[in-house]
């Protein structure tokens, strides 16, 4: 039997047999439905769930705190392991915070292809929320099919960046390359056949007696709930909140676009459902209107601020001044100006953030990442008493919430 | 009633194949290699693009199981902290023998970029690891190039060598 002591964690001091009648089970960290590695502590009443302990920090990498050792380029691809699976959404928090704190903005060629990616993104994160959800609720072809479609949008990123999943396709400053010939084309005719496939699975789901009895009425959170939770994103808006911050603090291009914010007051697993599908054509639309402002604008890809941001590859090669600014940047790094910053933006999952302080060194102070997911997981211990064993699944996978931001 | 005789000698002769016991049972473990859905970060992800539609890890006889017991591959994708780290040792313990362990990922070889106080430097400080699988996350290719090695591997051992007797073979 283990002792429970401060080093290990221990996992045989839970009392299976209750005085009160009731069990306990213990849910994860390894649960394949889990979404990573949630550990849940669950009591049962027979069936009903009267308790449930979310235990979170399987995941936990020190994130924060390596910010505060390596300087603000260096930093750049570790958030990609926040949100694994839309890792350009994170870059591009992190980038748009520091710039925030440099006081320069990116120029607007970077502005059209950083928001053609995270747009992308946005596709590639609900496809993918779509195909564990409805592995976990049991309907596999689903899982086949998003998968599908979702590897042609990898294939797009990594067209673009040279990875499939660890992107770092935005830099402090603007993005480092332009798009490569033929790759608008290419996302052109990606989105033209994305309704289609979207169309496939509202068909195989929408109106599908297994998928209603599953999702409906299954997981609901009130607007109340929502909002006192500190629930964002698809989360609070499946609960009848119009908030997305795309249109509440726009960012760069936002103001200029013309999208709608889908809303679903069902409050159920099954208007999320709903909701993230209505979400994908509202990407298809963003992009297509990205399209043609692509070839409207300038071919300058990073800021001019040569204090923060390096000249381009030509400029270093040929002036004396820029390959020294480089040199200096690269072995010292960037130092901001004293302040600090927070900078929310809408990812897929809801409203992340970073705060950054700064003392005018070359490594930030004080990182703080604002995750969407963190406040998912906890809502669950609101949103999980009285439901039955069987749904626990289907509500943690309607959450949406990946580790990696979740613990960080 | 008609008579045949069989000439055991010529090749054509009766569909019988000789081999040795070793040859047939690893025959068999190489190629179903249950692996154990072990996700814990980013390379989970690829995991899960292995087994999908595109990568199809089914057609290599590697169908993912949700219980150790099981299992006879634990893939371990993704970082492993150490909180987690007693509980992956014991989901090693519950998989029967025999047991093969793929360490996929910076994180899960050597602690990858995470050089922290909460993560494990590198899971074979945990679990004895047959392949160590490098990239960050590694492709489905590579994924499926590891499976190939492991299966390889399988295919050279002795059949009824139980694991820790390999271990002992493998310090003398």
């Amino acid at each position: 039997m283990q002792q429970p002591n401060k080093l290990t964690p221990f996992f045989e001091n839970l009392n299976f047999e209750r005085e009160n009648n009731t069990m306990v089970i213990n849910f994860g960290p390894q649960h394949p439905s889990a979404h990573g590695q949630l550990r849940l502590v669950l009591e049962l009443d027979g069936e009903l769930v009267t308790k449930a302990y979310p235990d979170i920090g399987y995941l936990h990498r020190g994130i924060e705190k390596m910010a505060e050792n390596m300087t603000y380029n260096e930093f750049l691809p570790t958030t990609d392991r926040l949100d694994y699976i839309a890792s350009t959404a994170n870059n591009y928090a992190y980038a748009l915070a520091v710039e925030k704190l440099l006081g320069i903005e990116a120029p607007r060629r970077a502005q059209v292809i950083r928001t053609m990616l995270l747009e992308l993104n946005r596709i590639i994160s609900h496809l993918f929320f779509l195909a564990t959800h409805a592995l976990d609720v049991g309907a596999m072809s689903v899982f086949l099919y998003a998968f599908r479609e979702r590897e042609f949008a990898m294939d797009l990123m990594e067209d673009y960046c040279g990875a499939r999943l660890t992107h770092s396709a935005v830099r402090i400053g603007g993005v480092p390359l332009d798009l490569p010939e033929g790759w608008v084309e290419k996302l052109a005719a990606y989105i033209a056949k994305l309704p289609e496939e979207i169309q496939t699975y509202e068909d195989l789901l929408t109106e599908n007696r297994i998928w209603k009895m599953r999702l409906e009425d299954v997981g609901v959170i009130s607007a109340e709930d929502a909002l006192n939770w500190g629930c964002t994103g698809p989360m609070l808006r499946g609960s009848g909140v119009k908030y997305d911050i795309r249109k509440e603090e726009p960012y760069e291009l936002y103001a200029e676009l013309d999208f709608d914010i889908p809303v679903s007051d069902r409050c159920d697993s099954y208007g999320r459902y709903r909701l993230y599908m209505e979400e994908m054509k509202e990407s298809i639309k963003i992009l297509k209107q990205l399209i043609p402002m692509y070839a409207q604008t300038e071919p300058q890809l990073m800021a001019h601020a040569p204090q923060y941001i390096s000249a381009p590859k030509e400029e270093i090669m040929t002036q004396n001044y820029a390959l020294m600014q480089h040199f200096v940047l690269v072995t010292q790094g960037m130092r901001p100006p004293k302040g600090e910053v927070y900078v929310p933006t809408e990812s897929p999952k809801g409203e992340l953030g970073f705060y950054i302080k700064s003392e005018g060194e070359p490594y930030a102070y004080r990182l703080k990442c604002r995750a969407p997911s963190f406040f998912h997981t906890g809502l669950l211990q609101e949103i999980l008493v009285g439901t039955y064993i069987a749904d626990v699944v289907t509500i943690i996978g309607s959450t949406n919430i990946v580790f990696g931001e979740v613990d960080r | 009633m008609a008579q045949h005789q069989v000439n055991y000698a010529s090749s054509a002769g009766l569909p019988i194949a000789l081999t040795s016991v070793d040859k047939l049972v690893n025959w068999g473990r190489s190629n179903s290699l249950w692996p154990l859905t072990y996700g814990l970060a980013c390379c989970a992800i690829e995991m899960m693009a292995s087994g999908a539609s595109r990568y199809d890890f089914d057609r290599m006889g590697t169908i993912f199981r949700a219980s150790p017991r099981q299992a006879d591959v634990m893939i371990l994708a993704g970082t492993l902290s150490k909180k987690h780290a007693e509980f992956a040792r014991r989901l090693y313990d519950q998989m029967t023998e025999p047991k093969w362990v793929i360490s996929m990922g910076s994180c899960a070889n050597t602690g990858g970029m995470f050089n922290t106080y909460a993560t494990v430097q590198g899971v074979d400080r945990i679990v004895p690891v047959d392949i160590y699988l490098p990239g960050c996350a590694p492709r489905p290719e590579t994924l499926q190039y590891a499976l190939m090695m492991l299966q390889k591997k399988i295919r050279k051992e002795s059949a009824n060598m139980k694991k820790n007797e390999k271990q002992n073979l493998r310090l003398v």
